[in-house]
């Protein structure tokens, strides 16, 4: 159990600055996804957290101590790699035992532990095999279960499910989702899919170039973005940000509406185009639309909507539902 | 594409090599066969047949005792220097510095110089007990010279073998350390193990391929070794491996049957331990 705390932190690489200096306070227990395009510093981030890099400037601190000089080892975390990072010539129990042989462990309680995280994971059967014959979803989980075995205070994942296929995905989501139900550790999480930030944390810290744009939890930065980078990068389709007439009609520079939250009628609206591509999903209808000055938006219509390409449409955005931007992208509430 | 046509075709074309070779590696094996079965001399006139005396000669023969002998220790000796060596050499390779390619550049050098020139070398310029720079360095520390090839004439050859070598194994030695992925040595960062447990656990089975390939490879061309004794002691019974005592029954006997006879039996020996070295690296290699 354990609180992380960053202040001012800051790494450069030579003269490239990654991360310009940044504070950000994570609670005990807290499930924090940390999402950005890439190249944002997310990961680097993580590794300054875990101690496999050095941080340029500021201090970390886990429960008040000081960790920033602390070698990985001995900051209580553990860390699950994109790659696995499994060690290919141990078997699957071997791999798992590691970090307690590491500490010294003995025999006797070493198994014992393994067996109880080979069981959480659903790999009891696999414990002989190398990782090489493995499947990609239960390497993953040998990964996890080296990771939980410690019973470290803290969890970092790095983009732990970018290497897995789409059904598997989910799933691996539900069951780390599921872990941190069980085991209530801290845990932080590196992604660029904005689904799984969504879906999984408790807090969101959105980066971009090495700067925190927000945080909060998923429904704050869905409902209140701070600025055009969170509004933009958080919901799938993207938000739909008008400029021009309209917009200044608000009083804004830019206006953000969410695709879920523009009504289509055939027979005119606050603003008209042209109906384009229509994606029939079953459930919904995502209908691009292209308005009479050139902008494009999206629009969501709940189950099946039949529009024919180049119909004339209006639009109307659900009433509150408009995020405002001024001229520097910033919210104006 | 491997349809029964494609086949065909690469049976063809592969056909040419591979009689040149068969023929290449039968005809020597035949002929020496056939000589080691002959009372063969450079100094008798009729050459009639003996069948296996020139065996028992050979088996018999002190010299063959001690050159069997003088080949485990010169193989073993070398293959330990270069892969220890090797292993830290490449270590130490492997970290960033300034002039790092250079570096790497000049370690390899001893393995692009001849190997009668190499063994000159540490004849003349290194181990010679008056003006050698072992000596010189000996005596600055106030330490008595050392003739190194008339008091230890095996050690200075596995010395100046294994320094030819030496290159080869950390080259490979390097490569291997280089593909290990960095995340695996993080994780085991991560997982606790400090830097000697890492290099066991994780950096030495990794390399474990790299260093069989070495081993194989290093254990073909020592067992043949003949220019740096040829130079360097000029055999006799301290120094000399199978390879040499077989050349002196010629050279110095002229003797071509038992040489022969020895010959078929280095073959065979040789096969014996290719046999071992390919179950054990078969076993590495595979996966």
């Amino acid at each position: 159990m354990s609180a992380i705390t960053l202040r001012n932190v800051s790494k450069r690489f030579g003269d490239v600055v990654i991360i310009p200096g940044l504070d950000l306070d994570i609670r005990d227990g807290e499930f924090v996804v940390f999402v950005g395009p890439s190249g944002c510093g997310k990961s680097t981030l993580l590794r300054l957290i875990a101690g496999l890099e050095d941080v340029s400037g500021g201090a970390i601190s886990i429960d008040g101590r000081d960790v920033t000089e602390t070698p990985p080892a001995r900051r209580g975390l553990a860390m699950v790699f994109q790659s696995y990072a499994l060690y290919p010539h141990m078997s699957v129990g071997a791999n798992i035992a590691f970090p307690l042989k590491m500490a010294g462990m003995d025999k006797a309680q070493i198994e014992k532990k393994v067996q109880g995280a080979a069981a959480t994971l659903n790999l009891t059967d696999y414990l002989h095999r190398k990782p090489r014959e493995l499947s990609g979803g239960q390497r993953q989980r040998v990964a996890i279960g080296r990771a939980i075995v410690r019973e470290p205070n803290g969890f970092l994942f790095d983009e732990p499910l970018s290497n897995l296929d789409a059904a598997l995905r989910v799933n691996m989501r539900l069951e780390i989702s599921e872990l941190h139900q069980q085991l209530k550790t801290t845990m932080i999480y590196v992604t660029h899919d904005q689904v799984e930030a969504m879906t999984m944390a408790d807090k969101i810290v959105v980066l971009n170039r090495g700067r925190v744009e927000q945080v909060g939890s998923p429904l704050e930065l869905y409902e209140h973005p701070d600025n055009l980078f969170v509004a933009g990068f958080i919901g799938s389709p993207k938000m739909n940000l008008v400029t021009g007439p309209f917009a200044e009609r608000n009083g804004a520079r830019t206006v953000g509406i969410r695709p879920e939250h523009l009504l289509i009628d055939r027979s005119g609206g606050e603003l008209t185009g042209t109906a384009g591509v229509s994606e029939h999903l079953g459930s919904d209808t995502f209908i691009h639309i292209r308005l009479d000055d050139g902008q494009s938006l999206t629009a969501r219509a709940p189950g099946e909507f039949r529009l024919n390409h180049g119909e004339r449409v209006g639009l109307t955005p659900e009433a509150g539902r408009l995020h405002r931007f001024d001229e520097k992208g910033a919210a104006i509430r | 594409m491997a349809t029964l046509h494609t086949k065909s075709a690469a049976r063809a074309m592969m056909a040419p090599a591979v009689i040149a070779l068969f023929v290449w590696m039968i005809v020597p094996l035949a002929l020496t066969l056939w000589f080691s079965t002959l009372r063969y001399s450079f100094y008798g006139i009729d050459t009639p047949f003996v069948g296996f005396e020139n065996y028992t000669y050979f088996l018999t023969d002190p010299r063959f005792l001690s050159a069997f002998q003088n080949t485990l220790i010169l193989v073993l000796g070398v293959l330990f220097v270069t892969v220890v060596g090797g292993t830290l050499i490449a270590l130490l390779l492997d970290q960033a510095f300034f002039g790092q390619s250079a570096v790497r550049l000049l370690v390899l050098a001893p393995f692009f110089v001849m190997p009668t020139v190499a063994a000159l070398v540490w004849k003349n310029m290194m181990m010679n007990p008056v003006y050698g720079v072992i000596s010189q360095v000996l005596a600055a520390l106030g330490l008595p010279p050392v003739d190194w090839l008339n008091n230890y004439p095996l050690l200075s050859i596995i010395i100046i073998v294994a320094w030819q070598w030496l290159p080869f194994a950390t080259l490979i030695l390097l490569t291997s350390l280089q593909s290990l992925s960095e995340d695996q040595k993080e994780a085991a960062e991560m997982d606790g193990a400090g830097p000697l447990s890492i290099f066991f656990y994780i950096t030495l089975p990794h390399m474990k391929r790299a260093i069989t390939v070495v081993i194989l490879i290093q254990t073909i061309f020592i067992l043949s070794i003949y220019a740096e004794i040829f130079v360097t002691t000029g055999g006799g019974t301290s120094s000399s491996n199978l390879t040499f005592f077989i050349a002196t029954l010629i050279q110095l006997d002229g003797d071509v049957g038992t040489a022969s006879a020895g010959g078929i039996v280095a073959v065979i020996l040789a096969n014996i331990v290719s046999i071992f070295l390919v179950r054990l690296v078969g076993k590495n290699l595979e996966a």
